[in-house]
């Protein structure tokens, strides 16, 4: 992986670098003004120093509640050698040219900027050394730099950062590639807990989330779309709504069939939120509902279990001769898994306020994806990408679900329809049947094992979603899928059922489905080969090596890590409750975890705990915010197999609010307790790999209490009674 | 913020909020939550579901925990309601905000005015909150980043009690 690191941060690192040239190509300016006004000087793009050794660094991707605020402005202080206290934060605009990759998503802001990042830092520090070395005319080699002031170590003579500020922002820039970062050992940031940066304003109810903001002038704006995906409004009554009370004007918009660009509905326009909400009561659509009014859930299962019997329309690995050792096989086993669809569901209803005036949008979002956001944008409305200001919002929860910009090209286009500036706010309702929805997934296994147990054959035909031979959006496997490079005879496969559904990345894309199928079907081989489910797997891994990306040596450990803060083998779990392991390589994170859960009386299954094991490389960089994503990743998973399914009727979504889609309430929250294993390798990502297993552990924990094999999500109680 | 007139649907309400009066023009139905977001400009109570089941919206009202987006401002009357906004003005308010701040509870702090307002409730009727006490008064109140141990250990700090969680027997 350490390859992998290197190209990211040589790709980033043209990006930042070229932002670097543009600030620094302007010293003089930047000094006009610093000493016209006495503001603050800039080092670079990321890093002002005012002339009191104040510190503001500018993070630069989007807040959904990963702490990416908090975490990655810790990765250049520690390199510039400044007091946390002193520093304060910005959010930066979106700007690609100056900040490089602007994204929150696929867990990769810690193994794109870990390297990066520093050496901001660095250059920051190496600058400031020069400046202090320039001032005392002295060899920059004889100075140091000590939270906030440089020393000449022979003289002890020390200058603040604030003094220097203006004069290193005039001294070239050194060379990224080449500033010197500090040995780990003497961190004094990073690897110690920082709090969220905004926790202070979010716990006394400050206006930080996108639903929140106000611009002069503005209006507000509900848009009412097709309930069927895909259909188009042709006619509404359109002057009854625009005769209700708040409501300043409604019109139909055209949009397109693009699930993730601007789609048709009832735009309405007017002073107040809650009267638009009440005036769409009254709203009459003729909707043209186009081709997929016929399509539901029973109808996809149907034809899952069709498909299933015929041979896989694509052969994703095959290995062997999976059918020739079936056959031979002294046991073999079959099973068929599903998972529903999901909804993102962030507590936040998607929401953006756009202002379109003189051929030029600003817009405030909560995205994780603004760039993107900006493309749709710009197309849409026939502009430029350099017409589109994106203010980055804090998100009330991404999840996936804001890497999509629909609502941001919706008030985009209202606002220009409109002639106002346009906050438009999505309901419950519209929110939960107008995501882009985790695919479901029908899985048919087989396995065959030899007289001692050991898994001989492995087959899995997966019936997903798409067309033409290409998945749907997070509806894929690939070739990678353990146990797929450990079996001698294995084959995965895929057919594809044409799908009128918007699909995308829901935390943990593709791996949150899979590991629940895979790892239980798994947990199903242990137990045929009467051997202890961690252990198998443990044999299954085998030699400690490299199998691709994948290492097997660092997944044996934190299975090993979590057996043993588990307890794993030496308790004895009391009648109906049982435990459960699972593993899972998602995001370049190793997890393992065990659940321990119990079915009581009336069937009700209590979660009492998980064990995480993680193996997220050398460096926890801020130890709370890492405990509370995996905490949370944790909770997110089981939440998911306890209570949640998007159900399709007549091309509709069946749910509507969180009485019939449930997420996981404090009453149902286990204890979580978290280990990270530090190795050798470059820090990654915890959004969400610890989200994986956690499906599968508590499955593989209720088949051990009950012996009632899970096959099937959410988890049907009755299978209990 | 000048008042909004609804073309003769809105009613003059005086309402009690954090401690003083104030008049609104709002249809007689206009939830609680939004004479207060958009009509008072007092945007911490968020807008979860509209309808009572996650919790987002919950203010006091006269000290007890109330959803404000399926309150009616006409039946709030001369009730005395507390928000997010002045909640640091209780002792048990101030209190369960610093414990927040102390545990790292935020991650994305959608859900966490209407938690703070639920644990201020909470032990301001119930100074030494027991673990299902914890249950039952939260379980109103989605946290979708799932923050739960947090909350419950914040809770326990607040309420100056050890926050170990006394359902994890198995230690």
């Amino acid at each position: 992986m350490k390859d992998e690191s290197r190209r990211a941060f040589l790709r980033a690192g043209v990006a930042v670098g070229g932002g670097l040239l543009l600030e620094f190509s302007l010293p003089a300016v930047l000094n006009a003004r610093a000493n016209a006004s006495g503001s603050p000087s800039t080092l670079n793009a990321f890093v002002q120093i005012s002339n009191d050794g104040a510190v503001t660094i500018v993070s630069k991707n989007p807040e959904i509640g990963q702490g990416i605020k908090t975490m990655l402005p810790m990765l250049i202080a520690e390199e510039l050698d400044v007091n946390w206290a002193d520093v304060h934060i910005e959010q930066a605009l979106s700007d690609p040219n100056k900040y490089g990759v602007q994204f929150a998503g696929g867990s990769r802001a810690t193994p794109l900027n870990w390297e990066a990042l520093r050496r901001v830092g660095a250059a920051g520090r190496q600058m400031l050394m020069s400046a202090a070395a320039q001032s005392w005319s002295v060899p920059v080699a004889d100075c140091e730099t000590a939270s906030g002031k440089v020393v000449h170590v022979p003289t002890k003579r020390s200058l603040s950062y604030g003094h220097l500020a203006s004069k290193a922002a005039t001294l070239p820039t050194p060379d990224l590639a080449q500033v010197p970062l500090k040995d780990p050992k003497n961190f004094k940031i990073i690897g110690k807990s920082h709090p969220g940066v905004d926790s202070p304003l979010v716990v006394a109810g400050k206006p930080l989330f996108g639903i929140d903001v106000t611009v002069p002038g503005m209006l507000h704006a509900v848009f009412v779309k097709s309930p069927v995906f895909g259909g188009t409004a042709l006619n509404a009554n359109l002057d009854v709504i625009k005769s209700q009370p708040g409501v300043r004007d409604a019109f139909i918009v055209g949009g397109g069939p693009v699930f993730n660009g601007l789609v048709s509905g009832v735009a309405i326009v007017g002073t107040n939120w809650w009267l638009l909400d009440k005036a769409r009561e009254s709203l009459e659509v003729t909707w043209d509902e186009g081709a997929t009014a016929t399509q539901s859930t029973e109808a996809f299962a149907k034809q899952a279990v069709q498909l299933s019997g015929q041979a896989p329309a694509t052969k994703v690995i095959s290995e062997g001769d999976v059918t020739a050792a079936l056959g031979t096989s002294a046991r073999r086993l079959e099973a068929a898994y599903s998972y529903p669809f999901l909804s993102h569901a962030t507590l936040e209803p998607q929401n953006c306020t756009a202002h379109f005036h003189d051929g030029k949008v600003e817009i405030w979002a909560p995205t994780q994806n603004p760039d993107a956001g900006r493309k749709i944008v710009a197309k849409t409305l026939g502009l430029n990408d350099a017409d589109i200001t994106i203010h980055m919002i804090r998100c009330g929860g991404g999840f996936g679900r804001r890497l999509m910009n629909d609502y941001m090209v919706e008030a985009a286009w209202i606002s220009k329809q409109a002639g106002a500036p346009v906050k438009l706010l999505w309901n419950r309702q519209d929110d939960m049947q107008h995501d882009f929805y985790r695919p479901a997934g029908f899985h048919f296994f087989k396995a065959g094992l030899d007289a001692t147990g050991k898994l001989q054959a492995f087959s899995d035909h997966f019936v997903s979603f798409g067309e033409n031979g290409k998945a749907a959006p997070s509806a894929d496997m690939n070739a990678n899928e353990f146990p797929a490079k450990f079996v001698p005879h294995l084959e995965l496969g895929i057919s594809l059922m044409p799908l009128g559904v918007p699909t995308g990345p829901l935390r943990a894309p593709g791996s949150n489905g899979l590991a629940f199928v895979f790892q239980s079907f798994v947990d199903e081989i242990a137990h045929a080969a009467s051997t202890d489910p961690l252990q198998y797997r443990i044999d299954l891994l085998g030699e400690r090596r490299q199998v691709g990306a994948f290492d097997t040596g660092r997944m044996i450990d934190v299975l090993a890590l979590v057996r043993e803060k588990s307890g794993w083998g030496k308790r004895t779990p009391p009648k109906g409750s049982g435990m459960g392991v699972a593993f899972y390589y998602s995001h370049l994170g190793y997890f393992a975890e065990v659940v321990h859960a119990t079915v009581g009386a009336g069937a009700k299954i209590t979660v009492d705990k998980v064990w995480v094991a993680g193996d997220v490389g050398s460096q926890i960089i801020n130890p709370t915010g890492a405990e509370n994503q995996v905490q949370g990743a944790a909770l997110d998973g089981i939440g998911e197999a306890l209570g949640q399914a998007i159900t399709l009727k007549d091309g509709r979504v069946v749910q509507s609010n969180f009485n019939d889609f449930l997420l996981l309430r404090m009453n149902q929250a286990p204890p979580v307790e978290v280990h990270f294993l530090k190795t050798d390798h470059p820090p990654t990502g915890l959004g969400e790999p610890a989200l994986p297993p956690v499906i599968p552990a508590l499955c593989n924990a209720l088949f051990a209490a009950t012996g009632v094999r899970i096959r099937s999500l959410p988890i049907d109680t009755k299978l209990f009674a | 913020m000048p008042a909004v007139h609804f073309r003769g649907l809105a009613v003059r309400y005086t309402i009690q909020i954090n401690g003083k009066a104030r008049e609104v023009d709002a249809d007689p139905q206009m939830p609680l939550l939004w004479v207060l977001r958009d009509l008072l400009d007092m945007k911490g109570t968020k807008f979860g579901c509209g309808k009572s089941f996650c919790g987002a919206c919950t203010v006091h009202l006269n000290g007890a925990p109330a959803r404000s987006c399926v309150m009616p401002i006409s039946m709030v009357g001369t009730s005395s309601i507390t928000t997010i906004e002045a909640i640091a003005g209780t002792p048990t308010g101030r209190a369960v905000q610093n414990a927040w701040l102390a545990v790292d509870v935020v991650q994305c702090g959608y859900c966490q005015a209407g938690q703070i307002m639920s644990a201020s409730a909470l032990l301001a009727r119930n100074p030494k909150p027991r673990d299902t006490d914890i249950d039952k008064a939260m379980s109103g109140n989605i946290c979708r980043c799932a923050t739960y141990s947090r909350i419950r250990a914040a809770i326990k700090q607040a309420a100056g009690m050890p926050s170990a969680d006394s359902r994890d027997t198995l230690v």
